[in-house]
């Protein structure tokens, strides 16, 4: 039976056609549906770990245990990851073990655009690259078996067009997979400078067989069509050019991007007049290639930057351009806080107060842009909280006295946590918000420690954000509603002047919620309306000017009901539905 | 029949562009064509340009359409139809709900919102402009915008009406299904 499937979702299929026993995954778009789609499968046990470190040992827990193993992250979660994956690499895999890391060229998601071939080759690790959701599946399936075979992680490597693209996929009946033996085994599984040494031989070892599988790996794949154009690609630039050229070039495509297969890439090479290589991000391949003294073209043509796409290819290799109208000149359409969105609040009472925002990694990233242009940086995960700490301790106490930090629920989980025992233990005296609304928001709701409900929505226990924060010792923790604009204010400024750390927990439910339910509309009374533009200043996607006065868009509207405090002249009136 | 079509969705987030391209996607399978569709979850859905692209033929290649390539965009918003209006190929169709959603620049009095759209997308393509909202409030749900539209796009195909209406039925949650039935007979019989 074929069905049409997202990659992400047919990365999940895979792993359960091939038995795995324990997926453990921190959401990060383009990655999070593979974790999500594993849900519908009954028998593997899944969880959203606070963090990818802990989701990466947790998988790699169950390897050595002798289950079949995945864990799935975004291109720099594999950052948060790297710790265990560099040793595991040593380690290798009892129960088939295997990562998958989608990038995110372009970055229509992300805060870099980082090329994750590189831990490949660093922790020298396999790394497989499909190019659809059939290969989506195929290759995690495989990679598991692959694994147990030559005693190794493997790495799935996505991008956003193949995560987040559906295409047909055949499904088949899982494999029955037993659980493999668990025993004793230090000299393997206990990585101290002895053993490490031993097992470092057996890396070096084991990618000498893999160089050799590269060879005739059944996903490395040659196209011939007569061309004397040769182009070396994979995943998404394979069906970029092959769209773009057609049967006027021929195709190496390459499912298996670590380690290379250099004799199939020089026999390509030395059957084609022109050897072109097509990769999205960094010259990894292609430098690869050079450094075997074979010349190709490459980045010369090409960008560093960005996504590709067929027209790039079709008019870098073949000169052709294709026709178009050209761009219209008109306004872009950024990504905005939604409308009830609880962030808003907490935006505004802080661009009111003038403060300096150390920022973080979520929805409320978008509390940079206007109109709220309250965050000042946004680093990576939990760097709000402790990236502040350095700020006090270079600027003085003066300045602290006018920084916060802001950081989601799930993102404290993830890692501001650390940060905050930092600040306690040191002595700093830090403001910190944490912006508790209840779900992870941006990656599309998930649950997390702080929501009580596991990823198959079943209830557990609840991480108490003022207990926690009081055990590792900041006295001063209070929750604050951010729509209570004048409460939230006056907290604001008592924990600036406080002389010692403190935490407002700012508690609003994420507006898109199914439990949250606003209701009516709000209007505006164009009689009182005196112009001032006050509610422009909450950056309302609902909210507009015209003629003269603030209109609201009923279709837009969902009745949260902050505007109706922000106007100094009461001209905002609930309506009820 | 038509064996080969490049159709592109775009719209704002949060208006239920996903939907819409699920139920294209199922209802070219049906017909038993290879397809790809290919849409961006993420910072996008909060409020942004959203582009679904959905792609068929015998073997679909690449899951995205690039500049000039589109033989049919329905448009969620004016000016969102605007700005892809690039990615239509030369005489390509464009469906467009006439409804302005002002993006945060014009909002913030940063930029205008752009006056005489319709017309300039009528000066490059051949337009289908309707009040798609109206449509969905006479079908019963303000939230029915997307099949609607689903509605007069079906009309510019060669997919028989049947293979729409079971896609629907087999897509849609049994307790919106009347609503989605009304909403796409509206946009089919414009």
């Amino acid at each position: 039976m074929k069905k049409l499937l997202l990659g992400n979702a047919a990365v999940a299929r895979g792993a359960y056609e091939a038995g795995v026993k324990v997926v453990s995954s921190y959401p990060g778009t383009p990655s999070t549906e593979i974790t999500e789609s594993i849900v519908e499968f009954k028998d593997i046990y899944v969880e959203w770990a606070p963090n990818e470190k802990v989701a990466a040992e947790v998988a790699i827990g169950a390897s050595i245990a002798g289950g079949r193993a995945m864990s799935c992250m975004k291109h720099v979660g594999l950052n948060v990851m790297a710790d265990p994956v560099f040793t595991v690499s040593y380690i290798g895999a009892n129960g088939g073990l295997v990562f998958c890391v989608a990038d995110d060229p372009g970055m229509h998601s992300s805060q870099n655009e980082q090329d994750s071939r590189h831990y490949a080759e660093a922790a020298k690790i396999m790394m497989l690259e499909p190019s659809d959701s059939s290969e989506c599946k195929e290759f995690t399936k495989k990679a598991f078996s692959l694994s147990e075979e030559y005693d190794t992680p493997v790495f799935i490597r996505l991008s956003t067009r193949v995560s987040h693209s559906q295409s047909l996929v055949e499904l088949c009946d899982p494999e029955e997979v037993t659980l493999k033996p668990y025993e004793k085994n230090i000299s393997k599984n206990v990585m101290m400078p002895a053993m490490a040494k031993g097992r470092h031989v057996v890396v070096e070892e084991r990618t000498l067989k893999l160089k050799k599988l590269a060879e005739n790996c059944e996903f490395n794949t040659i196209e011939n069509n007569g061309s004397k154009i040769g182009v070396i690609a994979a995943g998404t630039t394979y069906v970029y050019a092959n769209e773009a050229l057609g049967d006027k070039a021929d195709y190496l495509k390459l499912g298996m991007v670590y380690p290379l297969p250099e004799k199939l890439i020089r026999d390509f090479s030395e059957a084609h007049d022109e050897l072109w290589v097509v990769e999205e991000l960094d010259p990894v391949i292609e430098n690869h290639i050079k450094a075997l003294g074979i010349k190709c073209h490459g980045k010369e043509n090409f960008t560093l930057l960005g996504e590709y796409s067929q027209n790039m290819i079709k008019k870098a290799i073949l000169g052709i351009d294709t026709e178009a109208i050209a761009d219209p000149c008109i306004p872009n359409r950024p990504p905005v806080l939604c409308v009830g969105c609880p962030h808003r609040g907490t935006f505004y009472v802080l661009k009111k107060l003038g403060v300096t925002v150390s920022g973080d990694i979520g929805c409320y990233t978008l509390g940079a842009v206007a109109p709220l242009q309250s965050v000042d940086t946004t680093i990576c995960m939990g760097a709000s909280v402790s990236a502040a700490h350095g700020m006090a301790k270079a600027r003085g106490e003066e300045f602290n006295k006018k920084l916060v930090s802001v950081i989601g629920d799930s993102t404290f989980m993830h890692s501001g946590i650390t940060g905050l025992i930092d600040i306690v233990y040191n002595k700093g005296n830090n403001t910190i918000i944490i912006l508790d609304n209840s779900i992870t928001g941006m990656t599309g709701h998930q649950d997390n420690p702080t929501t009580g409900k596991t990823i198959r929505g079943e209830s557990t226990k609840q991480v108490d954000l003022m207990a926690l924060c009081k055990a590792i010792g900041v006295d001063r923790v209070r929750v604050e509603d951010p729509f209570d604009l004048v409460g939230f204010e006056k907290a604001v400024k008592e924990e600036l002047a406080a002389e010692e750390p403190s935490v407002i927990i700012a508690q609003r439910p994420c507006a898109l919620l199914k439990s949250v339910k606003y209701t009516g509309h709000c209007k505006v009374n164009a009689d009182k309306c005196k112009s001032c533009k006050m509610c422009m200043k909450l950056g309302c996607p609902a909210i507009s000017f015209k003629d003269g006065k603030a209109v609201i868009d009923s279709s837009q509207c969902n009745g949260c009901g902050l505007c109706v405090g922000v106007c100094p002249f009461g001209a905002i009136e609930k309506e009820e539905a | 029949m038509t064996d080969k079509l490049n159709i592109m969705i775009v719209g704002v987030g949060g208006q239920g562009t996903l939907l819409a391209s699920r139920i294209l996607g199922n209802v070219i399978i049906s017909q038993g064509f290879d397809v790809k569709v290919s849409e961006v979850h993420g910072m996008s859905q909060r409020g942004g340009s959203v582009v679904t692209y959905v792609k068929y033929a015998d073997k679909v290649a690449s899951p995205i359409i690039d500049r000039g390539e589109a033989d049919i965009i329905l448009a969620f918003e004016r000016l969102e139809a605007l700005r892809a209006l690039p990615f239509l190929k030369k005489g390509g169709r464009m469906i467009v709900n006439d409804r302005a959603m002002n993006p945060m620049p014009v909002i913030t009095g940063a930029a205008e919102y752009p006056e005489g759209i319709i017309e300039e997308l009528k000066s490059n393509a051949d337009v289908i402009s309707l009040d798609a909202l109206d449509l969905a409030q006479k079908a019963g749900s303000i939230k029915a915008v997307n099949v609607v539209l689903i509605g007069v796009l079906a009309k510019s195909t060669d997919i028989p009406y049947d293979a729409w209406i079971e896609t629907i039925k087999t897509t849609v949650p049994e307790k919106f299904l009347d609503v989605n039935l009304k909403a796409f007979q509206l946009g089919y019989n414009l």
